[in-house]
């Protein structure tokens, strides 16, 4: 039994050392050296007019970026937990890609398509619109990296539910929209809340694929993570340890906002 | 009415229909009487337009329902697993096909109150789904689909997920409740005493097909083939025939047509009392009788007695009273 104990006494360190030496550490050491000569000093790092407009730009592309895949990531779970069609299986694959390919590589990705001399860029530049070293490439890059993450929350979840309720919502005469919205859309709500926050996490923190495509001019295209790079490549190490702080605590918001979905969908509301 | 003319389904390879037809009268309460896997779910739900038939027609009402979508067909369905919106109250399950009609509000609340008096759950407005018993739930369900004012109601084993208390009362409990409210109603179920207990017509279904239709009392006194006779009660095995363990007369005498047993265990249950005999081939054969008719025999263990079918026997293979099912599929 003492032998046991001692088992799981060492576990548990070795869990809990492993976490801090990793997470823990690091972030507190963030905010440690952000604060450690003030307020006054941060505040002013985080207010200049390269800071505010990359906070800005980096909420106004997470704010185009997540609706939009939220409502691909709520139709194509449907449709692979609902529909049986031809190449299901490839699309289902296809879609983890932004997972498996690395950010860089989908920077690299979208500059060959709609850089100046990519395969739409031409076109797409000679009626008038800049993608690549411009917002659209940004959103672009942010919306393919954070693609999967609605899909793969509420595909599960419509599985799990089954489509009985769908079945009874349509004999007693529910339209396709109608059992959508009444049926559907409350039964997957937490999946899909869970999903959007997850998303909007990584949204915000996207630095590889968002840092080839940007171009990375200040005050126009450069975004929260690319101006901690930049402040830290500079030498201005107590900017950049203010713009991450900021970064960390939205990140701690979206955290605290998928913690207090989290015991809701436990609960199940079955 | 329901008719359902040449209906055939197949999904890949398998053939979950094979050219079926039935007819559901005005006003009854018919059963799909089958094993797992007969086909009996599938001709519901084919009724109720949640699957299409690969050939063959449904109308209700004498109106062609084939290619109509479920919402426009005028049905009521009740699922095994109940398919309760386990986010809305139980008043917003059971508005819920007012509401998608855009009823008024005041007639919705008051059609909800009834139907929720009719089913037994007066007070259980705001609760949800959850906090329901399974029987509770499938009353919900039952007043969800009846809210509509269904041509046609439909139940896939509406009691199959409850235990046997709540089964037997809830059976009783729908057949009062059809009595009341006259709505034509098909039910599936394997259970063949639920079927025989609450049916007036009873659809038995085997391996795709409809082996038999007739009233609960004609197909246990004229089963059409041996699987329905075996279906709807206890058989045993006499000679060459099938017959029901209780269409057999035990005698000390020798009588025209008997056959000589030996007993080999007699069990009392109450007023019933079973016997297993062994014929002189070393066959065995059940028989039941009333209690009175044991003691006056004197029955025990050891005894030699002559068994002799009292029902018109019903030979295994062929024979006089064996008819081909498809004649009899069509000619309920």
């Amino acid at each position: 039994m003492t032998v046991d104990r001692r088992w799981r006494i060492g576990l548990r360190v070795l869990g809990l050392g492993y976490l801090a030496l990793l997470l823990l550490v690091p972030v507190g050491l963030i905010f440690y050296r952000t604060f450690e000569h003030g307020l006054t000093g941060v505040w002013e790092s985080i207010t200049t007019p390269a800071a505010i407009h990359a906070f800005w730009l980096t909420i106004e592309v997470t704010a185009i970026a997540v609706p939009l895949n939220t409502l691909f990531g709520i139709v194509m779970a449907m449709a692979l937990a609902r529909g049986e069609w031809r190449g299901k299986g490839l699309v289902n694959a296809l879609i983890d890609l932004p997972f498996a390919v690395s950010p860089v590589v989908i920077g690299l990705s979208l500059i060959l398509v709609y850089g100046i001399d990519g395969w739409l860029g031409g076109a797409l530049a000679d009626a008038g619109i800049q993608v690549i070293f411009s917002v659209p490439g940004i959103v672009l890059a942010t919306i393919f990296v954070s693609l999967p993450f609605v899909v793969r929350e509420v595909t599960p979840v419509l599985k799990e539910i089954g489509d009985e309720q769908e079945q009874a919502a349509a004999t007693l005469g529910a339209g396709g929209w109608t059992t959508f919205r009444r049926v559907t859309l409350p039964s997957i709500r937490w999946g899909v809340a869970y999903g959007v926050v997850l998303s909007v996490a990584r949204c915000i923190g996207e630095f590889g694929a968002v840092s080839v495509v940007s171009g990375k001019i200040s005050g126009e295209t450069e975004t929260l993570t690319l101006l901690v790079e930049k402040r830290f490549a500079n030498f201005d190490l107590a900017g950049a340890y203010a713009a991450s702080a900021l970064l960390a605590l939205i990140a701690l918001g979206t955290l605290l906002a998928m913690t207090m979905i989290k015991p809701r969908r436990e609960e199940g509301d079955a | 009415m329901i008719s359902v003319t040449g209906v055939t389904k197949r999904f890949g390879d398998y053939v979950a229909l094979d050219d079926v037809s039935l007819e559901v009268p005005d006003g009854s309460l018919t059963a799909l009487l089958g094993p797992s896997g007969s086909g009996k779910s599938t001709l519901l739900r084919i009724i109720g337009g949640l699957e299409s038939p690969d050939l063959g027609r449904v109308t209700i009402h004498g109106e062609d329902q084939t290619s109509v979508p479920p919402q426009r067909r005028g049905i009521g369905f009740v699922f095994q697993h109940y398919a309760a919106f386990k986010h809305m109250t139980v008043r917003d399950n059971v508005a819920f096909g007012l509401t998608v009609r855009k009823r008024p509000r005041a007639e919705v609340a008051a059609k909800v109150d009834e139907l929720l008096e009719i089913v037994g759950l007066a007070g259980y407005q705001q609760r949800y789904p959850s906090q329901l018993s399974g029987g509770q739930r499938q009353r919900m369900a039952l007043a969800r689909a009846l809210a509509v004012e269904p041509k046609v109601l439909l139940l896939d084993e509406p009691f199959g997920a409850l235990d046997a208390k709540v089964r037997a009362d809830l059976r009783e409990w729908l057949r009062k409740l059809h009595d009341e409210v006259h709505v034509t109603t098909l039910l599936v179920t394997h259970d063949q005493e639920e079927a025989m207990s609450i049916a007036d017509q009873i659809a038995v279904m085997d391996h795709s097909r409809i082996e038999q239709v007739g009233s609960p009392r004609e197909l246990y006194d004229e089963p059409a083939t041996p699987f329905v006779m075996r279906f709807l009660g206890p058989v045993t095995r006499l000679g060459e025939a099938l017959v029901r363990p209780h269409d057999i007369a035990l005698s000390h005498d020798a009588q025209p047509g008997s056959h000589e047993a030996q007993v080999a265990r007699v069990v009392h249950l109450g007023f019933e009392v079973r016997a297993e005999l062994e014929l002189g081939d070393g066959e065995e054969v059940a028989v039941q009788l009333p209690r009175n008719e044991a003691d006056e025999l004197e029955l025990g263990v050891g005894d030699i007695v002559h068994v002799r079918s009292t029902a018109l026997p019903r030979a295994l293979d062929g024979g006089p009273t064996e008819r081909e099912p498809e004649a009899d599929a069509l000619s309920a």
